[in-house]
């Protein structure tokens, strides 16, 4: 019985998941410009994969229900911020932006690291001997 | 089911392979080739052949995307185009795949159970490997003792591949810039705003996902080493994938300080350690007056326990060396940027200029490689040196 209703809860967060990653891919394909594209293929990533994971989840033994709930927190930590730095990039890049022109833009690319660059080379330095290489 | 999701996945290679083959942006070729080696994997895995699956994924998909990145960042992104077929190349290229068909030939067919590995050999370690060697992971037994000559040879190539990238493009540091005033970040600046390369630097977010993620790689890596006796895992992923958090952190700390905290001269000797603690086994185990790498004779009471051991020891040699292999390949490719790139990609819009400095840039890497030469065979004296003088 028990066994039964986990059954169909996994089930239903697997259909879900799939459902996603069809949406995810449909963004992909049907969206006007590189980060709105970004988006779709960032559905196929978190809510998709994790979704059907986590149905997963419900059709596995103890042990192998946590490696699924690691690889979760992996794959959410992991593909969102991949979808960020990629949308990061292409902005810096002055890639297109559907219905933007470049002088609407209002966040001005960053400024160049020299002064970041710095201050992590001496915090770096001052925890090297720590280092074993 | 299964039949149709291998279709699919066939499917799925073949036109990754023609679209490829079609391809003249490289950047998008080497994302290719990653989905190439992932839908691979998918294939391994349908097949379950798991311990294949997680390698081709692990180093098909994973490294030799970022590896070959690396060697993009230091040349032009688009292939240039031939304007005339050469007929000596095309000759070359029709005969190797002729030959290489004509050599499927001889190969069983797909699934074919008749095949001769699935014959007498295929038992014999199915029926046998838990009394002789009592892992519970097969592969692991047939890869590290029954094969364990042919692993050998697999881990030499590998040491072989590093030691070649190494002596064609490594040189000696000593042109590295002191630690913390990378040239490399100073490039973005000269570029007009909006129209520079995003600089990881600037991105906090992933520099703390990164700084959070990269000990529980670096764990998880020490699972797959240690897990290889009892599924799919061992010293090949667990190599890989503890090379893969270094190359994170370099990719996102810059490789001036990859080779800063792991300088490059030790990694040369580590790679070497790996190949010599695989072939020191074998050799004890010849000492104690059994076969090159049958371990049996290690614990003459309990042999199943020697190959424990055995295969213990034998994997980590592997991890050992595949890690420095790869760590030691990216951060070839990476900290050459210095030199070579200002001159061909910066300079790319000006096509003259890059003309120009294409006829300068055939010199530097023979330069390179003879001094290289030069410095292995008096390896001692150069390498501390260049060693200490890497953190000043």
């Amino acid at each position: 019985m028990i066994t039964d209703v986990l059954h169909v809860i996994g089930a239903f967060f697997v259909v879900v998941g799939a459902l996603f990653c069809v949406i995810g891919g449909i963004g992909v394909i049907r969206l006007p410009d590189f980060y709105s594209r970004c988006h779709g293929s960032g559905i196929t990533d978190s809510a998709g994969a994790g979704a059907l994971l986590l149905g997963l989840m419900f059709f596995a033994p103890p042990l192998v229900a946590f490696k699924l709930l690691a690889l979760v927190a992996f794959l959410w930590v992991s593909s969102t911020v991949s979808t960020h730095s990629l949308a990061k990039a292409a902005y810096s890049q002055g890639v297109r932006i559907e219905n933007v022109p470049r002088k609407d833009w209002t966040i001005a690319p960053p400024p160049p690291p020299a002064a970041e660059d710095a201050v992590l080379a001496d915090a770096a330095s001052a925890a090297d001997p720590e280092e074993p290489a | 089911m299964e039949t149709a999701i291998t279709v699919v996945l066939f499917v799925l290679l073949l036109a990754t392979a023609i679209i490829l083959g079609r391809q003249r942006n490289l950047f998008a070729a080497s994302m290719l080739t990653g989905i190439f080696s992932l839908v691979s994997a998918g294939l391994f895995t349908v097949m379950e052949a798991v311990d294949v699956a997680f390698t081709e994924a692990a180093v098909g998909a994973g490294i030799s995307t970022v590896l070959m990145l690396a060697t993009l960042s230091l040349t032009e992104d688009v292939e240039a185009r031939e304007k005339k077929i050469s007929w000596p190349a095309l000759a070359v290229v029709v005969l190797t795949g002729g030959a290489l068909i004509y050599g499927t030939l001889d190969m069983p067919n797909f699934g074919d159970p008749h095949a001769v590995v699935h014959g007498e050999i295929a038992r014999y370690y199915i029926d046998r490997s838990w009394d002789e060697i009592g892992l519970p992971n097969m592969v692991t037994s047939i890869l590290a003792s029954y094969r364990g000559s042919d692993t050998f040879g697999e881990l030499g190539v590998v040491f072989v591949a590093g030691t070649s990238v190494l002596l064609l493009l490594g040189g000696r540091r000593s042109e590295l810039p002191a630690s913390g005033e990378s040239p490399g970040h100073e490039r973005p600046s000269s570029r007009p705003p909006g129209k520079r390369h995003a600089h990881v630097r600037e991105m906090p977010v992933v520099r703390t996902v990164a700084k959070v993620m990269l000990p529980y790689i670096v764990l998880f890596a020490f699972y797959v080493q240690a897990h290889g006796d009892f599924g799919p895992g061992g010293g090949f992923q667990a190599g890989v994938i503890l090379a893969t958090a270094f190359i994170l952190f370099g990719l996102v700390f810059g490789p001036q300080e990859l080779v800063r905290h792991v300088p490059p001269e030790r990694l040369e000797r580590i790679m070497a350690v790996g190949l010599m603690i695989y072939g020191g086994v074998g050799v004890v185990a010849m000492l104690l007056g059994g076969q090159f790498l049958a371990y049996g004779v290690f614990t003459p009471s309990h042999p199943s326990h020697g190959h424990h051991y055995g295969i213990f020891m034998v994997e980590l040699g592997v991890g050992i060396t595949v890690s420095a292999v790869m760590i030691i390949i990216y951060a070839t490719f990476a900290t050459r940027r210095p030199s070579l790139a200002p001159q061909v990609v910066l300079d790319a819009e000006d096509r003259c200029e890059t003309e120009v400095s294409a006829d300068d840039v055939p010199l530097v890497p023979e330069e390179r490689a003879l001094r290289s030469g030069a410095d292995l065979l008096a390896e001692g004296a150069a390498g501390t040196d260049a060693a200490s003088e890497v953190p000043s």
